[in-house]
């Protein structure tokens, strides 16, 4: 049997969809579409597949979230649907719940947070509700785990006696009901012969779902019928056509809780909420507060935890390299396959490695940020900067995140609501410069100023992020045209996020990026490994010799103009595309120096002018090969990511050579 | 008037929600339809967007589309 799981944002649908199915998860996309879908089988019951279907307040066909769920509806005819609400927030929970009721499948309401409703002194008579709804009704409360079993039952029943919504009529007598009754006898055939529901089909051709409208292929003549009775039902009721049918759900949805609802006041949890907003979201505090939490999870992400876990994992891949080392070593092996292994295979290994602490520490604190509900507070007060450039607030923590590492923040530009946001975000997140191009700074700076090392680093993100809010203002103009999805967001009330949900979250995400970026990433490194290896001939190279320094010998010409064309630069660079702290390292290499002394050799290799030049264009070309999987991943196809890099790679040639060039004159 | 004419504390009463499609389907979805009582609860740090109480849940909408819908002030009963 399939369930499908259905809510507004903020319910608590992942919790349940956590409680359900466990860790047995499996997180796809949409076909199509970047919209991501999770399954999973119910604990203890293969045979029960429960799919997570994105957090929706309508069915209407605006985003490719509320697509994607009618057509599942739709064309996978799940055996019933679980459609879980907040039950704090009751009215306008149902308002989906009427529009799933007309899609004809067994369906059960779960009131879910019941606990926060009696705590409060309130009650909800579940089983008048449950009459007056002609649906069952299954109280739970997925933060404490009470009544999931008995939900679990009553859905399980609903399926197998494919017992469907009795109460599909919620109109009153009246325009609004003549006008649908008519449009259901209208379309009834064409609906039958599309399976669809008459009256679901109705009420979307009333609305002009014109998706809906193409499927049910009606005549000129009927369109015409079905247009003069929406007309006339819009003269009768004095309301456009939408307007009506909002309303008519919403009264039906008023009458059904005036005798089943008791509410009373404020809730608890609201009163705290707007407490902690006086300060999280207060005048003068809320900015502060939200620096200083972001440098908090810096700190801890990529210092006092990540950083850790990271030289932990660094060290434990090194002893794992040494230990096959000598294997190979006291085997015999063939030199060159023993360099593939120790400096290829372990070396790309280990890069992918490298990222995961930071990802799963990092998403740990995001996914607590989201889930208590502060995130939503943060897109609130961060919109209007961020408008300015063609933005929504949603879009601020994957940028902020950007200058730790661009791969979870690429990652976690996923959560905002329109698809022209995201690509826009993914474009302007390598311009936030990332932690993995400090050395290239430090080492540089060590060079040339060492007294004003923290003033270049300064001048190095503030134009970066400079660059990036051009680039975002030009973005905005070239898509002038495409539609703005509106910012009308909920602020939830502040939650404790439940454990399970986060660890699970993180799970994903690790997961996620090792079988996507994995690949990606191992193969580049062994490309890399290739061209440092081997010469023309396919001989072992004599540093200086291999395939890497031919290409950049071959491609110093291109970076003459930006004062650095020497083929060890240009070589180092190439180097930088698996990781940007392979830069260095390389350098350190073909120099001939070791760490220590390179700062020395810089000095004689570069002018102070031509050294900003290789900042700026470190600061700006295209990003490693980690954040062009997840590019390409998040945007779908192939073409965009390498649409990325070279637009990078553009850009960072222009602007070196201004530095270059204007930097000369003065 | 329109809903971005209320200041912080405020309560009226929606009479009309205009706007083109997508932002005025979205705003009847979310139950701001005529008859709703609103409650301005604040206007964000930097004076836009702003955020209200409707239908026991918050809100948060930009002034522009606020714009959109008209209000009947309620004076507040003492």
């Amino acid at each position: 049997m399939i369930f499908a799981l259905i809510g507004n944002q903020n319910c608590g649908k992942t919790t349940l969809f956590n409680l359900l199915t466990g860790s047995n998860q499996h997180v796809g996309n949409f076909p199509g579409v970047t919209v991501e879908q999770k399954s999973g089988a119910v604990r203890g019951m293969d045979d029960c597949l429960v799919v997570d279907l994105p957090g929706i307040y309508s069915l209407r066909p605006y985003s490719s979230e509320e697509v994607v769920t009618r057509d599942f509806l739709l064309n996978s005819k799940p055996d019933a649907i679980i459609n879980i609400i907040d039950a704090t927030n009751i009215e306008r929970s149902l308002y989906l719940s009427l529009q799933l009721m007309e899609m004809h499948i067994p369906m059960v309401l779960v009131l879910n947070m019941m606990d926060e409703v009696i705590g409060n002194g309130g009650s909800i008579d579940i089983k008048l509700l449950s009459q007056k709804l002609g649906i069952p009704v299954a109280p739970i409360s997925a933060a404490n785990n009470t009544g999931i079993d008995q939900m679990l039952e009553t859905v399980i029943d609903t399926a197998q006696k494919r017992i469907y919504p009795s109460v599909t009529d919620f109109c009153e007598p009246g325009p609004v009901h003549r006008c649908i009754h008519a449009v259901a006898l209208q379309v009834e055939d064409h609906a039958a012969r599309e399976g669809m529901p008459a009256r679901f089909a109705a009420t979307k051709v009333i609305e002009n779902d014109t998706d809906i409208v193409k499927r049910l292929a009606l005549n000129q003549n009927e369109l015409e019928l079905i247009e003069h009775s929406a007309a006339e039902m819009e003269q009768e009721c004095g309301m456009d056509r939408n307007a009506a049918m909002a309303d008519m759900r919403y009264n039906f949805i008023e009458q059904a809780c005036r005798d089943t609802v008791i509410r009373v006041g404020e809730s608890k949890e609201f009163q705290r909420s707007l407490r902690i907003d006086r300060v999280l979201t207060g005048r003068y505090t809320a900015l502060p507060i939200f620096l200083g939490v972001m440098l908090l999870i810096f700190w801890l992400t990529f210092g006092l935890i990540g950083g850790t876990l990271a030289d932990w994992l660094a060290v434990g891949i090194d002893m794992l390299t040494a230990f096959i080392d000598r294997g190979l070593t006291n085997y015999g092996i063939n030199p060159v396959v023993h360099s593939m292994i120790i400096d290829g295979i372990c070396t790309g290994v280990g890069s992918v490695l490298s990222f995961l602490p930071l990802i799963v520490v990092l998403f740990f604190f995001l996914s607590i940020l989201e889930d208590t509900g502060y995130m939503a507070r943060v897109a609130f007060f961060m919109d209007k900067p961020m408008r300015k450039i063609g933005l929504s607030g949603r879009s601020i923590a994957p940028m902020i995140i950007g200058f730790g590492c661009s791969v979870p923040a690429i990652m976690a530009s996923r959560t905002l609501s329109s698809r022209r946001d995201r690509i826009v975000t993914i474009l302007l997140i390598p311009y936030m410069s990332c932690s993995a191009k400090i050395p290239v700074y430090a080492i540089f700076a060590a060079a040339f100023c060492p007294d004003y090392a923290a003033i270049v680093m300064m001048i190095l993100y503030v134009s970066g992020i400079l660059l990036g809010i051009i680039a975002a203002l030009l973005l905005k103009k070239l898509g002038a045209k495409e539609v703005t999805v509106p910012f009308i967001m909920e602020l939830p009330n502040y939650r404790m996020p439940s454990s399970k949900s986060v660890l699970l979250l993180m799970w994903s995400k690790a997961k996620d990026f090792l079988e996507r970026a994995f690949t990606v990433i191992f193969v580049a490194t062994l490309i890399i490994w290739f061209l440092q290896t081997f010469d023309l001939h396919l001989n072992v190279a004599i540093a200086g010799d291999s395939i890497l320094a031919r290409i950049g010998r071959w491609l110093v010409p291109l970076f003459t103009p930006l004062g650095f064309g020497d083929w060890r630069i240009v070589t180092s660079l190439i180097a930088g595309f698996t990781a940007k702290e392979a830069l260095v390292s390389t350098m350190g290499v073909l120099l001939g120096t070791g760490m220590a002394d390179l700062p020395a050799a810089l000095s004689s290799l570069f002018t102070p002018l031509s050294a900003a030049s290789m900042l700026v264009f470190t600061l700006l070309y295209t990003p490693c090969v980690a954040t062009i999987a997840v590019i390409r991943q998040e945007l779908g196809t192939r073409r965009a990511a390498i649409g990325v890099v070279i637009m990078q790679c553009g850009v960072a040639w222009v602007m070196a050579w201004l530095v270059y060039h204007i930097g000369g004159l003065l | 008037m329109t809903l971005n004419q209320l200041t912080a504390g405020e309560s009226a009463i929606v009479t009309k929600v205009g706007g083109e499609d997508m932002l005025r389907c979205r705003l009847l979805d979310m139950g701001v339809i005529p008859k709703t009582h609103i409650y301005v609860r604040k206007v964000a740090p930097m004076g836009d967007p702003m955020e209200i109480n409707l239908r026991g849940y918050t809100l948060t909408l930009r002034l522009e589309d606020a714009k959109r819908i008209e209000v009947r002030r309620e004076e507040p009963t003492a």
